[in-house]
C-alpha cells in the first residue's frame, strides 16, 4: 500500500469527489510510462517495430477492457472518453437506422451529454421519450415497456447515475429491449469497474466507458458495440479509418494501455473494494445521521454503488457549505454543470423540493479513501452544518415549530 | 528491441522529456477542471496555461483554441462546424478532411505538389460561398501550400478557409493571423507532445457550431472532460517546438547523399517549398514495402506513406495527384526527422539505403517486386 498512500499529502484537502474524476492509480501510471517514452510508436505504423509494439499494447488493452464487461475484444472501440462514446452510440445508431426507425427512449436523469444528444436528434426529426424516474431514482420498468414501440431504435439508460449513484435494473431493461427488438445502450461511465457488468446476461448492445472514472487517465474511453447480432453505426469522426471505421484518429497508445490496466485492476479488486467502500459509506452516513438532524439521502440506498452518497442538509445552502469546508473536495452535483448554481435536474426529477435540492452535497468515496478521512470529513461536515444552521433564521424558525411552507413571504 | 534510429516523425514524434515530466505531474495531481473545489481549480489552471502556450505557437489568442482528441477530430470539427454546404478541398488533403467532406469539390495540384491556384480561383469563384480546406504542409511530401494566397482568393469569393496545419506546426513558423485563415487544425503528437490531443483554432468572430454534445467544456465548443495531462504535454511541447524550429540542413544533406548513390532516385516535391524535415524519395525498381522492411532490419524506421493507411497496400493518392506513375510511386518512401534527430541518424539511414540499393536496386528487378 506504500505507493497508494502517496496519493494524498497531509496538507492537501481530502478528496471526496470520485464521481467527478478519480486519481490515476499509480499502477496504471506505471503501466503507461514506457509507452510515453521508449515505446512511442504510432500503432497504425505497420512498417517498423515501433509501430508493431504499440499495436500489440493497444490490442492487449482492448482485451482487458472487453474482459471487464464480458465482451469480445473485437467489440471494443477506443474513443476520447465517455462523452464521445455516448454521442457516438446514440447518434450513430439513430442516423444509421433512420430510414426504418425514428424513436429513442431515455430517462430524465441521464448525463447531460446523453440528453443534449437526444435534444439534437429531436431537432433532426427524431422522437424522444424521456422516462421519469421514481422517488428512489430508478426507472419504472412497466413505463419503459409501454414506451418502447416498433419505431424505437435505441433505449439509452445509464447504468449508474453520476449524482446519486443509483444502479438501474440493467438486466431487466435489457430483457425488455431484446423482447421488443430494440437496441439497448447504457452509459456505464460511473458503473464500469464498480459493479459487475455482463453484456450477455444484461443484453446490452452498446456500452460507454470512461477512463478517468475508473482510476485511468483522462482523454480515453471506450464504446462496446455488439457484433452478434450486429449493431451498426454512422461514425462521428472520419479519416484514416482506424477502429474498424467507427472512429478515426491516431490511437493514443499510453492512454489505451492506461484504460486497459485500470480495467484489469478494477475487475480483480472489485469485490474487495466494494466491501471496503460499503463499510466506509455506512460509517459516513451513520456518523452524520447520529450527529445531525434533518439530513436526507437522495436516491435509493440499496441499489446504489458504495462509493456515493448524496445528502441534503436541510436549512444549509449547499454552495456555502462546500465553500466552507475547504479541507474537503466535494461537489454540489455534476462537475460538468457545477459552475452553474441551478439546482440539480437529477434531484428535481426525484421530486426533491427546490429548497432541499439546494442543500445537497455529492460525496464520492473511492479506492484511496481511508477510514480516517471519512471520520475527519464527518467531523468537518457536522461542524460546518451546525455553524451554518446557527446563523440561519429559517433553521431557528423550524426549531420553534413554525411551518415554513405556511409563511407568505413579502415580495421585494 | 526497437530500432535505434527513428525517422518517421510525420507518423508520430517521440514525446519530449519536458512534456513527459509535466504530464506525469498532472496525472499525479488529478482533478476535473470543471470541479469548483481546489483540486479542480488547479487542474483548470494547468489547462489554461497550456492553452496560452499552444496559442503562442500559432499566433492565436488563447480563447481561439478548442482542444480536441487530435488532428483528425479537429479537421472533422472544422468541416462540420463551419456550416457551409459547399466545400472545396485540394487533391492531397489528409483522409480526415477528404472523408469528412465526401461531396467536396476537389482542386488539383501541380506536378510540384503545390495547389493549382488558377484552377482554385476558377472553382472558388463559381458557385455559392464555400468552405475551403487546404493543408499547410503535406504529410507525405512535406510540400508547403500558398495559404495566404489561397485566403486572398477565397475572400474575394466570400469563402471561409480551413487549414490543416497538423504537419506544419512546430516545424515551420505558423501564424494564424498572418495566414488569415478562419480555422486551423493542430495535433500534439506530431510535434513531440502526446497522442490523443489536438486543437482546432477558430479565429475570433468566425462562426463555429459544436458537433459534440454534453457538458459545457471548451466554452461550449467541445463537450467532454478535458484530457488535462495530455493538454499540459501539448503546451510544453508547443513551447519547446517554438523555441527550436527545425533547420533543413539534415534533409538537404540526406537528399544529396541519396541522389549521389542513385542518380535516378527522385525526391518528390523537390521543386517546391517544403518542410525542413520531410523527404519523400524513390529507389527506382525497389518496392517501398521492401525498402521499409530492409531498413527496419537495419535498425532504421521510416514509412511507405501515411501511417494511417500504411498497413494497406494501395498507391499514394498524394503522389498520384502529382502525376507520379504507379510504378514510381510504388517505390517511394517517406523519411521524416524531428526534434531528437541527429546527423548520425541520417548517416545510418544513408548507409542502410546504400546497402539495399547495391544489393537489389541495381540488379534486375525481381519478379516479386515488379508486381
Amino acid at each position: 500500500m506504500s505507493v497508494l498512500t502517496q496519493i494524498r499529502r497531509n496538507d492537501q484537502p481530502i478528496y471526496l469527489d470520485y464521481q467527478a474524476t478519480t486519481p490515476t492509480d499509480p499502477r496504471v501510471l506505471e503501466a503507461m510510462m514506457p509507452y510515453f517514452i521508449h515505446k512511442f510508436g504510432n500503432p497504425h505504423s505497420r512498417s517498423h517495430s515501433y509501430g508493431w509494439e504499440a499495436e500489440e499494447a493497444v490490442e492487449k488493452a482492448r482485451g482487458q477492457v472487453a474482459k471487464l464487461i464480458g465482451a469480445d475484444e473485437k467489440e471494443v472501440i477506443f474513443t476520447s472518453g465517455a462523452t464521445e462514446s455516448n454521442n457516438l452510440a446514440i447518434r450513430g445508431v439513430a442516423e444509421f437506422y433512420k430510414d426504418r426507425k425514428n424513436h429513442i427512449v431515455t430517462t430524465v436523469t441521464e448525463h447531460k451529454c446523453v440528453l443534449d444528444t437526444c435534444r439534437h436528434l429531436e431537432q433532426q426529426g427524431f422522437e424522444v421519450t424521456y422516462l421519469p424516474v421514481q422517488k428512489n431514482g430508478l426507472i419504472d420498468l412497466e413505463a419503459l415497456r409501454a414506451a418502447v414501440t416498433d419505431k424505437t431504435v435505441v433505449v439509452s439508460v445509464m447504468a449508474v447515475n453520476n449524482e446519486i449513484g443509483v444502479i438501474q435494473p440493467l438486466a431487466e431493461i435489457g430483457k425488455i429491449c431484446r423482447e421488443k427488438k430494440t437496441f439497448f445502450h447504457t452509459d456505464a461511465a460511473q458503473a464500469a469497474g464498480k459493479i459487475p457488468l455482463d453484456i450477455e446476461a444484461m443484453n446490452i448492445d452498446l456500452m460507454s466507458i470512461s477512463g478517468h472514472k475508473i482510476y485511468g487517465p483522462k482523454g480515453i474511453g471506450a464504446l462496446y458495440v455488439r457484433r452478434k447480432p450486429r449493431v451498426r453505426l454512422v461514425p462521428l469522426i472520419v479519416g484514416g479509418g482506424q477502429e474498424r471505421g467507427f472512429r478515426s484518429g491516431t490511437l493514443p497508445t499510453p492512454l489505451c494501455v492506461g484504460l486497459g490496466e485500470a480495467s484489469e485492476i478494477c475487475l480483480k479488486e472489485m469485490d474487495g473494494e466494494a466491501k471496503r467502500l460499503t463499510k466506509l459509506q455506512q460509517r459516513m452516513l451513520k456518523g452524520l445521521q447520529d450527529r445531525l438532524p434533518e439530513i436526507y439521502v437522495n436516491g435509493d440506498l440499496e441499489h446504489r454503488i458504495p462509493g456515493n452518497l448524496n445528502i441534503s442538509f436541510a436549512y444549509v445552502e449547499g454552495e456555502s457549505l462546500m465553500m466552507g469546508i475547504k479541507s474537503l473536495s466535494v461537489s454540489s452535483g455534476s462537475a460538468c454543470t457545477s459552475a452553474s448554481l441551478e439546482p440539480s435536474y437529477v434531484l428535481r426529477a426525484l421530486g426533491v423540493d427546490e429548497e432541499l435540492a439546494h442543500t445537497s452535497l455529492r460525496i464520492g468515496l473511492g479506492r484511496f479513501t481511508t477510514e480516517q478521512e471519512v471520520d475527519t470529513a464527518v467531523d468537518e461536515l457536522v461542524r460546518h452544518v451546525n455553524k451554518l444552521r446557527e446563523m440561519s433564521p429559517l433553521w431557528e424558525m423550524a426549531q420553534e415549530g413554525i411551518d415554513l411552507k405556511s409563511i407568505e413571504w413579502a415580495a421585494h | 528491441m526497437p530500432a535505434a534510429v527513428y525517422l518517421d516523425h510525420n507518423a508520430t514524434s517521440p514525446l519530449r522529456p519536458a512534456a513527459f515530466d509535466a504530464m506525469v505531474e498532472a496525472l499525479r495531481a488529478g482533478g476535473n477542471p470543471s470541479s469548483v473545489h481546489g483540486v479542480g481549480r488547479r487542474a483548470r489552471a494547468l489547462v489554461d496555461a497550456a492553452r496560452r502556450q499552444v496559442a503562442a505557437l500559432v499566433g492565436a489568442l488563447p480563447a481561439e483554441l478548442v482542444f480536441s482528441s487530435g488532428g483528425t477530430e479537429a479537421n472533422n470539427m472544422a468541416l462540420a462546424g463551419s456550416c457551409r454546404r459547399r466545400v472545396l478541398v485540394s487533391a492531397i488533403e489528409h483522409d480526415s478532411v477528404l472523408k469528412a467532406a465526401p461531396n467536396a469539390e476537389v482542386v488539383p495540384v501541380e506536378r510540384s505538389g503545390v495547389i493549382d491556384l488558377a484552377a482554385f480561383e476558377r472553382q472558388v469563384m463559381s458557385g455559392e460561398p464555400a468552405l475551403v480546406s487546404v493543408m499547410l504542409a503535406n504529410n507525405e511530401t512535406g510540400v508547403l501550400q500558398p495559404i495566404a494566397e489561397i485566403v486572398r482568393l477565397a475572400r474575394k469569393a466570400g469563402a471561409l478557409v480551413h487549414c490543416d496545419a497538423v504537419q506544419a506546426a512546430g516545424k515551420v513558423p505558423v501564424d494564424l493571423h498572418g495566414l488569415g485563415v478562419d480555422y486551423l487544425s493542430l495535433s500534439a503528437h506530431k510535434l513531440g507532445g502526446p497522442a490523443g490531443v489536438g486543437a482546432l483554432v477558430v479565429r475570433n468572430g468566425v462562426r463555429f457550431r459544436a458537433d459534440r454534445r454534453g457538458g459545457g467544456q471548451e466554452s461550449n465548443r467541445r463537450a467532454g472532460t478535458e484530457n488535462v495531462a495530455g493538454i499540459v504535454g501539448f503546451g510544453v511541447a508547443a513551447e519547446a517546438a517554438r523555441a527550436g524550429l527545425a533547420a533543413a540542413a539534415l534533409r538537404d544533406r540526406l537528399e544529396q547523399a541519396l541522389r549521389s548513390i542513385a542518380p535516378q532516385a527522385r525526391v518528390f516535391g523537390a521543386e517546391a517549398e517544403r518542410l525542413p524535415n520531410t523527404t519523400c524519395v524513390s529507389m527506382p525498381g525497389v518496392a517501398a514495402a521492401t525498402q521499409v522492411m530492409a531498413l527496419d532490419l537495419a535498425g532504421v524506421c521510416v514509412s511507405a506513406g501515411a501511417a494511417c493507411s500504411s498497413g494497406k497496400v494501395h498507391r499514394s493518392a498524394v503522389l498520384a495527384a502529382m502525376g507520379v506513375s504507379d510504378a514510381e510511386a510504388g517505390s517511394a518512401i517517406r523519411i521524416s526527422s524531428g526534434w531528437n534527430s541527429r546527423a548520425e541518424d541520417v548517416d545510418r539511414l544513408i548507409a542502410a539505403w546504400r546497402d539495399l540499393y547495391v544489393r537489389v536496386g541495381q540488379s534486375d528487378i525481381p519478379k516479386s517486386q515488379a508486381a
